[in-house]
């Protein structure tokens, strides 16, 4: 199955990388506020048992993928 | 004193601590495949260099913090052992979680390659103890990741139990954030785990050890390792 991880920084840590994009945008006008940057991770996981792949994702998640210290992640199983 | 020092893909700083641990201290220097499952026997100290391991993937450091040699390491440092990491051997430090928390990229977002002045908070640690607290000592940093960040309450933990060994200062030592160069919480420099045997720092005293670099002050923390070996082989003699 495909899933799809979502990693991004946990609220409260600083995004310097989103701060920059925004004035970017903040350039061309666009008022946006609260820009924030994270990660896509897309992946076939050998399963048909969506449970199963959401399982897999979470301990690829636990072990590697996400540094809890600063990072969430959110799982899709698509 | 017998050294080791991990090469990883990307590891470009390798050459400097090798050069500062076997040219300028005379130890018994060697570098280290990371794909090797073991380090050398007898290995005293494992010096982990600054680069940018696996290209910075992922996280900097968290690919590099998987690698065969790693778990060496870790028996390494669990048995006592002493092990430095320097700029990117500290953010693997810290994907491995020998030490706690993570570097974040710098607030500013940019790459910082300048010397820093740092004030050296403790004086009771192998790696300080050639040194005095508060004492200020001027070493280069090289990073674009070197944002220290931890949970408030292990941050409260970390202080509490004086495990900051290196904080950004003014050169007269005073501290705060126009002192900081890339955010990091508390200022802080470099730390030890709370056996006080692994040291993570990101700025790079290998390369403040000969005049011809710029300054010498980083052999502070190679003068308190001679020193910790010669108190170790005392004790070993006795």
């Amino acid at each position: 199955m495909k899933v799809r991880v979502l990693v991004s920084l946990k609220t409260g840590i600083l995004d310097p990388q989103g701060k920059a994009v925004e004035q970017g945008l903040h350039g061309f006008d666009f008022k946006v506020d609260h820009v924030r940057i994270g990660r896509l991770i897309e992946m076939d996981v050998p399963t048909h048992n969506p449970d199963e792949a959401r399982a897999q994702a979470q301990a690829m998640c636990d072990k590697l993928l996400v540094n809890p210290v600063m990072e969430k992640a959110t799982i899709e199983v698509l | 004193m017998r050294v080791a020092v991990p090469v990883f893909p990307g590891s470009n700083c390798d050459h400097d601590a090798l050069y500062a641990c076997e040219k300028v201290m005379g130890w018994d220097t060697s570098a280290v495949w990371h794909q090797e499952t073991r380090l050398p026997a007898n290995t005293d100290l494992v010096f982990i260099p600054g680069g940018f391991t696996y290209g910075d993937y992922l996280r900097c450091g968290a690919i590099a913090a998987l690698s065969p040699i790693m778990a060496d390491i870790k028996r390494h440092a669990e048995n006592g052992g002493l092990v430095i990491g320097v700029c990117n051997g500290f953010q693997i430090l810290c994907e491995a979680k020998v030490l706690p928390g993570a570097l974040l990229r710098n607030e500013s977002l940019r790459f910082i390659d300048r010397k820093v002045h740092l004030r050296v908070e403790q004086s009771l640690s192998p790696f300080t103890n050639a040194m005095k607290a508060g004492q200020v000592m001027e070493v280069p940093i090289a990073h674009a990741e070197g944002n220290y960040i931890l949970d408030a309450s292990e941050l409260l933990d970390l202080e509490a139990r004086g495990g900051v060994l290196f904080r950004y200062s003014s050169p007269a030592g005073d501290i705060g954030e126009a002192q900081t160069p890339n955010g990091a919480m508390n200022g802080i420099a470099g730390i030890v785990n709370v056996r006080g045997n692994v040291l993570g720092m990101m700025p790079h005293p290998e390369r403040a050890v000969e005049p011809e670099m710029g300054g010498i002050d980083g052999l502070g923390i190679f003068n308190s390792l001679t020193q910790t070996f010669a108190k170790v082989l005392g004790a070993v003699s006795d």
